[in-house]
């Protein structure tokens, strides 16, 4: 019996058991696609956000108050025990450094941003006029806050996306007022949608000079200090020269961070997203490859007779192997193809929700894993049963 | 010996198949077994031998051991002059491909594949070509009167229909013995009836037929009865009033009463 007739029997086979093979496929399918899908949409957000940290340029300084400990991988944000920074530690910087485009001292606070009966919790940034030079959001119209504004801390505000389409649904907000914090300000500006970042909702975030913010509150402090460097490849340049600035006043108890280190921070946190990713992918790999499994342990009594059969009338060991081999080759690699495919379409479909990338080793390895679950558990059933007496394999219960 | 008279008495005898002393012992839960005790036994070219015993005297080991199905603990089987003692699985697959064609109590059909594909099956083994299998099958299928039944799955045939795919299969590929196991085991009387009428059909275009039955009324479609009981042979003769079951189709169909009643009468043995 020659290879053309042992893909013909299993293809008989494989279509006289319907349902069988359609299970067993079902194994395969699950499988793959649940890998490929879920390392897609992992692999898609690690992207983005690595992206979005790129995206705000490769020559930023962030000058932190205190000492940031990086090397436990923990990413804590500013430790307590630094002194805050002032405007004048900003201003000083300003005059001392050579070679950058932009120091801006940036403030943070919460607040309540109220126009007429509508209102919302925002986060309220502060910063100089060099802000629109480090913030990576996009004017959608209007303008930035000015130098004579920061200097005269006007009641002006540019407001985020999420503020401006839920205070002015339909209209321009540019010149109208709304309330900050109950007292009133005058909006000059709104930026485009950023989306999420892993510091909360971009878009929901009001801009304000740094003076005005610091009256708001009441208190001083300055959060951070970015540095825009002129030229990427003197950045290390430039953090020397920080912390020489800054050191009179603050001896160690400043952390500068450089874009490359924050990334480096941020990987710990990814790296740990793979780690559960690939968990979740060897989840749904084993779940498939049990379901692949169980249809054939359980059709192994009917399987075993059939080759009990087959076996009666004349089959040799080689026959009965190549069959079941085909088979389950035939079943895996179709289920395998299949589960490619319904994988790549639901990571297709779900782009527009989540970010997704199909990952060439997540293909590979689902596909091969589940194909090889679905050869073994098909083939090696029958392997054990080509070497039973004909007539135990026909008695097989 | 008894058999030896026998062959005397019914002439010349070519055997097709000799059991030499063959011997099988099963081993369940570390207890022994001693199915077979020293069988042995010749089967004529050409002859309808019945192979009759209650159950557990070892009938369908034997059976299964003559037709290489399983093999024996010692004794030796000779098939067309051929000791296969020595023989490897697919040696022994070769010839019950070629040489033996088998016919059991549960039919043992490919579930969900059609009559003419379940009888094709031995000559896919034998590498005979695609259409010259579909030829042979459908002829075979003719010859067990289920022409019109090509395509219909096991689960769509009656049982004495699916008994028939069993010995078109048997047939389809000469053989020269077919070994019946309990044939008639699992169908009404009818059906059973119309399946010995095929197997006498068979035997007298010249197919060697052993029949393994417990049943003394199926047991005289034969010509020879060999009576095993726990593991020998207690009897081996001529059948002087062997039935035709063509005969009894016939008066079946002229009396259905009549045939009921013999049918009870043969079920009361």
């Amino acid at each position: 019996m020659n290879i053309l007739e042992s893909f013909r029997i299993a293809v008989r086979a494989v279509f006289a058991n319907k349902v069988r093979s359609l299970l067993t496929m079902l194994g395969v399918i699950i499988g793959v696609s649940a890998v490929i899908l879920l390392v897609a949409i992992g692999t898609g957000v690690q992207k983005e956000i690595t992206g979005t940290i790129e995206g705000l340029g490769s020559n930023l300084l962030f000058v932190f108050p205190g000492q940031i400990n990086t090397s436990g991988g923990g990413f804590g944000g500013p430790p307590q025990q630094g002194h805050p920074f002032s405007n004048a530690d900003a201003k000083l910087l300003q005059t001392r450094l050579s070679g950058v485009d932009a120091v801006v001292p940036v403030a943070s606070s919460s607040g309540t941003v109220k126009l007429g009966n509508k209102s919302g919790r925002s986060t309220l940034m502060g910063a100089t006029e060099q802000g629109a030079q480090v913030f990576s959001a996009t004017l959608g119209g209007g303008r930035h806050y000015n130098r004579s504004e920061v200097d005269a801390s006007a009641r002006v505000v540019a407001i985020g996306y999420t503020i401006k389409t839920s205070l002015f649904p339909s209209s321009d907000p540019v010149g109208q007022v709304i309330t900050i914090n109950g007292q009133r300000f005058t909006v000059i500006g709104w930026y485009q949608k950023q989306g999420g970042s892993l510091s909360g909702d971009q878009d929901n975030q009001a801009y304000l000079p740094i003076t005005t913010l610091q009256n708001l509150t009441g208190v001083s402090d300055v959060r951070i200090i970015m540095i825009k460097v002129t030229d990427a490849a003197q950045i290390d340049l430039a953090r020397a020269q920080v912390k020489r600035v800054l050191a009179p006043k603050y001896q160690d108890n400043v952390t500068v961070m450089s874009q490359d280190q924050t990334l480096g921070i941020l990987s710990t946190v990814l790296g740990t997203l793979t780690y559960m990713l690939a968990g979740i992918a060897g989840i749904s790999l084993l779940v498939g490859g049990i379901g692949i499994m169980n249809i054939m342990l359980v059709s192994v009594s009917e399987r075993t007779r059939e080759i009990g059969i087959r076996k009666a009338v004349g089959a040799r060991t080689y026959d009965i192997l190549s069959q079941f081999v085909i088979e389950a080759m035939m079943l895996s690699v179709t289920g395998g193809i299949l589960g490619i495919a319904l994988g790549a379409i639901g990571a297709l479909a779900l782009s527009s929700v989540v970010p997704t990338e199909i990952t060439p080793w997540a293909v590979g390895l689902a596909f091969f894993f589940s194909a090889g679950v679905g050869m073994f558990f098909g083939v090696y059933p029958a392997w054990k049963a080509s070497k039973l007496d004909p007539i135990v394999a026909l008695r097989y219960e | 010996m008894p058999d030896s008279n026998t062959q005397e008495a019914a002439g010349s005898c070519r055997p097709v198949l000799q059991v030499v002393d063959v011997t099988k012992t099963y081993f369940l839960d570390e207890v022994e077994v001693h199915a077979l005790c020293g069988v042995s036994l010749d089967v004529c070219e050409g002859e309808m031998l019945s192979i009759m015993g209650p159950s557990g005297s070892g009938k369908s080991t034997l059976m299964h051991i003559v037709g290489l199905l399983d093999h024996p603990t010692s004794g030796r089987v000779i098939v067309e002059g051929e000791d296969v003692s020595g023989m490897t699985p697919n040696q022994l697959a070769a010839v019950r491909n070629l040489r033996i064609g088998f016919v059991f109590q549960s039919f043992n059909l490919l579930a969900r594949t059609g009559a003419q594909a379940n009888v094709e099956l031995p000559l896919i083994y034998s590498g005979v070509s695609a259409g010259e299998r579909a030829r042979r099958a459908r002829e075979a299928l003719e010859r067990v009167d289920l022409g019109d039944r090509l395509r219909h799955f096991s689960s769509q045939l009656s049982g004495g229909q699916q008994q028939r795919v069993a010995i078109a299969r048997a047939l389809v590929s000469n053989p020269s013995i077919v070994l019946a196991d309990e044939p008639t085991g699992n169908l009404d009387s009818r059906s059973g009836i119309e399946v010995m009428a095929l197997l006498q059909d068979l035997n007298a275009t010249g197919i060697t037929v052993v029949i393994v039955t417990h049943d003394a009324n199926v047991a005289r479609h034969g010509q020879r009865i060999v009576e095993l009981r726990d593991g020998r042979v207690v009897r081996d003769e001529a059948v002087s009033d062997r039935v035709d079951a063509r005969n009894e189709l016939a008066q079946l169909g002229m009396n259905t009463a009549a045939g009921v009643a013999a049918v009870a009468s043969g079920d009361a043995q």
